[in-house]
């Protein structure tokens, strides 16, 4: 500051002698413009960003929406005794020995007298008409009388999924004209649905069994869900969770409060940081070799996608727990010690409750990056007809082969019938609602607890 | 302290578990993406009307499945593979190498291969193999000579086809499909054309002829798809001249997108398929390691039941969508049930 006031004030000179400050020369207006037109440029830019953000959405709400709505048909049909339990004494072993190919014969009847009832007009017969169904329909009838063997001999009424392409076509996917070369449905059978339509019997509302349920084989897309790929992801997020929290906590405190500063640490620091930048299907080439062929992990389990999510969350997790232990200022360390504290009781007692909002918002990030990782998992044997059967325990939720929200929506994508498309985009909705919850949630932690300083 | 406790236990519950998981109770299959959708609706099937769960079925391609079928014997490694074409000498070989000795191979039924194009697109109605070959090939002899191919629009190689540029989707080298189109359509059409002959006068050997036949030209009009059939769509939706390779079920399931040529004067049906006249086509397999019979529970059960009349047969589900089935379905059945392996009883 004193050298500032030695040096002697310039002299103060008329620009060009006839300068007003009311009006602006040419190099003030060259200025003023440059920066207008900064400003404009980054308008612009926020503006495209935006309109890009608006384009997704827009696409993605209206492609996938439809996939949370199906159409149903009402039925009612008559559990002929005759056809399922012919020497009629409930024998649990003598009904189940009826496939389903069994059950066939009954939808046809109940079409039929339906047909009859509502006085439709139609040339097809009862195998066509049952065509309109799901193929699902005669496994959720045979699972009825298995569960419930008093009620043979009954009519019960029974709610199925229309077929792919019959809900396609309430949801104008499907249309006369498309369907000219398609051997799955025909032109009578949409007339047929028309007049079921009028009539009552099938109606398109919405479908919770595709957030809970399973994924199905790709004759049958109309009843693919997507909550057993769901309950994959939660398992995998818990291994990632309970390990990449400790170990990435524990890692960073030892680094930032207890390590010595020297080349080795510094080597370590770096190639974390290296670490966070490495492409994830390269943790998943990892995860191939060692947890799958050399330690003998079982394919396509959460667990492993778990660990190998875990490498890849691990250091995003000591980066940003690093960041937030160096945010606590040195003040709260140093009256710790001093009045006795040991390093450690300073660390736990103090540094680490001051940071932790920081380290949990870290995690949080770091947990929603993970789950809408795909890459790695094609390569542990995630992709396919995997997500089947909904796990009945936490070892088997971890063991059992299980698909993951992402790689089930890759899955579906590539799938034949245009009916997967629309679920792959109302898999993606799912999915963006839980990373729009967990970053909010890591959002709001921080607004609440986050002290500044 | 207690994240020490925390992660410690959780490691020793995870070391327990894995080692418990050698209890594996479902059937596990990996192979062939064409397989895949018909082995998912039998695994379905199969979960419905067994007590045993529905089995697992990976796609990854036919070298890739073969590949882990032959890592060995045991429940960490799979019990079937889909194969969109027969297992090779080499691969049993290695199968060998790593105890796999007994391998039941099933023949499920015939895959069509067909050539589509957009539905409102130039008028691709009609090919022939020979068209292909001349569209397609690197190099083709003319006048006594091997030159690169010079033709540039489809009717430069057949005066009846669209006068549209060559944009071709073919599958890549490392689908089963690929070598299906070279054998039955680039080579058919080298023979067909004469082209064969002729670079064997100019003194190539046979296996030098055929490979120059099956080279497929690199200069962008032919493009190969190493993605899905979903890919290939994509291309043929925004390329109005394109003209794409598609495995029948995929077509049967996007006809309002696209339409079919005939090939060989022949248009693509199960029916054509199953008699023999369309001529691109090829049997769809998969293997059973036998040592897995009696070990993992259904898997016997899971491999009569793809095959069972119901299912593979003419009016199953299978061949509902797309497969053609096996006209010689019941002796797969009994080598099925006898558990035949490949190389015979020994």
């Amino acid at each position: 500051m004193t050298d500032a006031t030695s040096s002697p004030m310039p002299a103060i000179t008329p620009v060009s002698g006839k300068g007003s400050l009311m009006a602006q020369d040419a190099r003030t207006r060259k200025r003023n413009a440059a920066e207008a037109r900064f400003k404009a440029y980054g308008m612009i830019a926020i503006g495209i960003g935006m309109l890009m953000l608006l384009i997704l959405v827009f696409n993605i709400i209206t492609r996938g929406v439809g996939a949370f709505q199906q159409t149903f048909v009402t039925l009612e049909v008559e559990l002929l005794e005759e056809k399922l339990d012919k020497n009629g004494n409930r024998d649990p072993a003598d009904l189940a020995k009826v496939s389903t190919f069994g059950y066939a014969p009954l939808l046809r009847d109940a079409f039929e007298a339906k047909v009859a009832e509502l006085g439709v007009e139609t040339d097809l017969d009862g195998k066509d008409m049952a065509d309109i169904l799901s193929a699902g329909a005669r496994a959720q009838m045979r699972d009825f009388v298995l569960a419930n063997p008093d009620q043979i001999g009954n009519t019960v009424s029974f709610e199925f999924l229309a077929s792919g392409r019959v809900d396609g076509y309430l949801k104008d996917r499907v249309s006369r004209d498309s369907i000219a070369n398609d051997k799955n449905i025909s032109v009578e059978q949409l007339d047929l649905v028309d007049q079921l339509i009028d009539g009552g019997t099938v109606e398109k509302r919405f479908n919770l069994a595709f957030i809970t349920g399973a994924d199905s084989s790709d004759a049958r897309p109309e009843s693919a869900g997507m909550g057993v790929s769901m309950l994959g992801s939660l398992f995998m997020m818990l291994v990632v969770l309970v390990l990449s929290l400790p170990i990435g906590v524990a890692a960073s405190i030892y680094l930032e409060e207890f390590a010595p500063k020297n080349w080795i640490t510094d080597i370590i620091e770096v190639n974390i940081s290296n670490l966070a930048a490495v492409p994830s299907i390269v943790f998943g080439i990892l995860g191939l070799a060692v947890f799958i062929n050399y330690m003998h992990l079982p394919t396509s389990a959460p667990l492993v996608g778990g660990l190998v999510l875990t490498l890849m969350t691990l250091p995003t997790i000591i980066i940003s727990t690093r960041a937030s232990l160096k945010a606590v200022p040195p003040s709260i360390r140093d009256a710790a010690l001093g009045v006795g504290a040991s390093k450690m009781q300073s660390v736990f007692h103090h540094v680490l409750p001051l940071a932790a909002p920081g380290i949990l918002t870290g995690t949080i990030i770091g947990l929603a990056q993970a789950l809408g990782e795909t890459a790695p998992l094609l390569l542990i044997g995630m992709v396919g007809f995997i997500a089947s059967n909904a796990p009945d325990s936490i070892a088997s939720g971890l063991l059992d082969p299980n698909s993951a929200m992402p790689a089930q929506i890759y899955e579906w994508a590539r799938r034949s019938d245009p009916a997967f498309y629309e679920r792959a985009w109302g898999g993606i909705i799912i999915l963006l609602m839980f990373l729009i919850t967990m970053n909010t949630i890591a959002v709001i932690l921080r607004r609440r607890f986050e002290r500044r300083w | 302290m207690s994240f020490v406790k925390l992660s410690t236990s959780v490691l020793a519950v995870a070391a327990m578990s894995a080692t418990t998981a050698v209890a594996r109770d479902q059937v596990q299959v990996a192979g062939s993406s064409t397989v895949l959708p018909y082995a998912s609706i039998v695994a379905e099937a199969f979960g419905e009307n067994f007590e045993f769960p529905t089995p697992v079925v990976e796609s990854g391609g036919s070298s890739a499945g073969l590949k882990r079928f032959c890592e060995g014997v045991g429940e960490n490694t799979v019990d079937i593979a889909n194969a969109s074409r027969q297992i090779r000498d080499r691969e049993v070989a290695a199968c060998a190498e790593n105890g796999v000795t007994d391998i039941i191979e099933v023949r499920i039924g015939y895959d069509g291969i067909v050539f589509a194009s957009q539905q409102d697109g130039p008028a691709f109605n009609e090919f022939e193999p020979s068209d292909w070959y001349t569209a397609l090939a690197a190099e083709i002899p003319v006048d006594g000579a091997i030159v690169a191919n010079p033709n540039a629009t489809w009717a430069d190689v057949n005066a009846d086809l669209p006068d549209v540029d060559i944009a071709a989707f073919i599958p890549g080298t490392k689908h089963g499909t690929r070598e299906v189109f070279e054998e039955k359509v680039l080579l058919q059409g080298c023979e067909d054309t004469g082209a064969m002959q002729a670079m064997m006068d100019m003194g190539l050997d046979e296996d030098a002829a055929e490979s120059a036949c099956m080279a497929v030209r690199t200069d962008g009009k032919s493009v190969d798809i190493d993605g899905d059939y979903t890919e290939t769509l994509a291309r043929i939706d925004s390329n109005t001249n394109g003209i794409g390779v598609f495995g029948l079920a995929f077509y049967e399931n996007n006809t309002d997108k696209l339409k079919v040529a005939t090939m060989g004067g022949v248009e693509p049906s199960t029916e054509t398929i199953s008699t023999g006249e369309y001529p691109v086509s090829r049997p769809l397999f998969f293997y059973v390691k036998k040592a897995h019979i009696g070990v993992i529970p259904g898997l016997k059960e899971f491999a009569e039941f793809f095959v069972a009349d119901e299912i593979a047969g003419p009016d199953g589900p299978l061949a509902e969508y797309g497969l053609v089935a096996d006209p010689k379905l019941e002796e797969t059945q009994t080598a099925v049930s006898d558990e035949t392996v490949l190389g015979g009883n020994s």
